[in-house]
């Protein structure tokens, strides 16, 4: 299976602070690879890196083959990124700003992508909306739908369901296994919510201090520390001290 | 460079705009304003001074440059804080649109941000203080091309301090025009201000256009070298803005301003 992310013992420092000491890692094309961690881990810096907004001080990050120092607009043009932390601008309605960001990314028949995603997503009451009067399920599907307005290859997930109700949740988990699965694309989700990690990660990285400090699948991780679920495992890594792994 | 790009980031703030009465109250409120003080002001100055004696629409012009100029610099600001405010920085910044293409779209759109707010103010002054700014003649196209220019590079060297430094950056947004103002010899000749003051002025291309204006209106000659030096200050500063918006980007992917730009 082809590598669509591919990073290679990145180093990222803040003057004398290392946020992040050289980590490697892959996702393969169709694979959702789990990133936890702490607050402060490095997870943010991570994906910072590899959303081309931080310069690692060190190390390389391929996308789909392409080094992102030197193709960092092709690589963003099969990439996209959702974030409970950034918004859409809230005084344009929702089919304005996929509208806008459709020619951001020079997107092809903006209307039918448009309909297919409203449609996929269940917003097309809501398109008409302002969207800084939506709902936080509501604009959460809609950060989604302008997430996947580009068709990307590379999808970065940050806390992706944080703060929505447990049926929104749901739906929204549902529809990225189901995308991911038709379009074959590689994910990379940060979250806190183990459960969600464990249903939609094929493996997991565990982040502590900038470190990569255990990784493999969420069933083999459980068994190997001895606990019952993702939770527990994350709990015993993120108090113990590094030194252990 | 694209121009699919540049029209979808002139789209976000156009329906911004357009969405918004507020908005575009907001647009015309002030330069309205200011034009109809300095109108009455003008009046008064006319008709109690030697010096406007001959040109009764020397201040009032002078302010609708003024007014100008300020309204470029401060609606780029505002379309580069517009994102910040919104949390959509960090949105903006993932697209895969270059420095270049943002830098365009955003210059393009202070200018009808500007004309919208400009058009009204000066349609005003006609029937209000039977002054028309059209009076400075073919030349006038010159002096707003070199206000938009410097406005637009004072533009831009806020929204590369916003880049380098983050949100706290923003006051100084707001302070900049104030600054300079009193260099710029908006409303009153060169000599008037202190010889270390003027050293500064002469460094600046405002001086030049204000004082061509006032060199137009009063004496009805045009002085060709004053224009000239406009656009050759304005080149270089122009220039060193663009290189310090470059350098800041990469100073922010360093620093990762980019990515906490909302908080």
């Amino acid at each position: 299976m082809k590598n669509l992310i591919e990073v290679k013992d990145i180093k990222k420092n803040y003057g004398k602070k290392e946020a992040v000491k050289g980590i490697s890692f892959n996702v393969q094309e169709n694979e959702i690879l789990g990133l936890l961690g702490p607050n402060g881990s490095g997870k943010t810096t991570t994906i910072g890196m590899l959303l081309g907004l931080l310069k690692p001080t060190s190390g390389q990050i391929f996308i789909n083959n392409l080094k992102l120092e030197n193709h960092r607009i092709e690589i963003l043009e099969m990439i996209n990124f959702i974030s409970p932390y950034i918004e859409l601008p809230k005084k344009l309605t929702v089919k304005q700003n996929l509208y806008v960001y459709s020619k951001l990314y020079k997107v092809k028949n903006i209307e039918k992508r448009i309909e297919y995603l409203s449609e996929k997503l269940r917003i097309e009451d809501l398109l008409d909306s302002i969207t800084g009067e939506l709902s936080s399920g509501q604009k959460n599907r809609v950060s989604l739908a302008k997430a996947l307005i580009n068709e990307p290859k590379v999808l970065l997930l940050d806390e992706p369901t944080a703060s929505l109700d447990p049926e929104v949740g749901d739906f929204v988990r549902t529809f990225l296994e189901e995308y991911k699965r038709e379009k074959k694309i590689s994910i990379l989700l940060a979250s806190h919510n183990m459960s969600e990690v464990t249903r939609l990660c094929k493996s997991v990285l565990m982040m502590k201090n900038g470190e990569i400090i255990d990784q493999g699948k969420p069933d083999d991780l459980i068994t190997k520390h001895g606990r019952t679920n993702l939770e527990e495992v994350f709990l015993k890594l993120s108090r113990s001290k590094s030194e252990f792994y | 460079m694209s121009f699919t790009r540049i029209y979808g980031l002139f789209l976000r703030h156009f329906y911004l705009i357009t969405r918004s009465f507020p908005r575009v109250l907001d647009l015309v409120y002030w330069p309205t304003i200011q034009i109809t003080l300095w109108g009455f002001i003008s009046n008064f100055f006319a008709t109690h001074t030697t010096y406007y004696n001959n040109a009764v629409g020397v201040i009032l012009t002078c302010a609708i440059l003024y007014d100008f100029l300020f309204r470029t610099s401060i609606g780029f600001n505002m379309l580069f804080l517009e994102e910040i405010w919104s949390r959509n920085f960090t949105n903006l910044f993932i697209t895969p649109m270059k420095i270049g293409e943002i830098l365009t779209s955003l210059v393009i759109t202070a200018l009808i941000r500007s004309l919208i707010g400009l058009v009204p103010a000066v349609l005003l002054t006609s029937p209000l203080f039977g002054i028309s700014i059209l009076e400075l003649g073919i030349f006038l196209f010159f002096l707003f091309l070199s206000l938009y220019i410097f406005g637009i590079t004072l533009g831009i060297l806020v929204s590369s301090g916003l880049l380098r430094f983050g949100p706290s950056f923003e006051n100084i947004a707001w302070s900049t025009m104030f600054l300079l103002a009193p260099f710029g010899c908006i409303y009153y000749p060169i000599e008037t201000l202190p010889e270390v003051f003027q050293k500064i002025a002469y460094i600046l291309p405002l001086v030049y256009i204000f004082e061509e204006a006032r060199n137009i209106l009063i004496n009805q000659t045009v002085d060709v070298e004053n224009i000239y030096n406009a656009f050759i200050w304005n080149a270089l500063y122009f220039t060193l803005s663009i290189i310090l918006f470059y350098y800041s980007f990469n100073a922010a992917k360093n620093r990762g301003t980019l990515i906490n730009m909302g908080e």
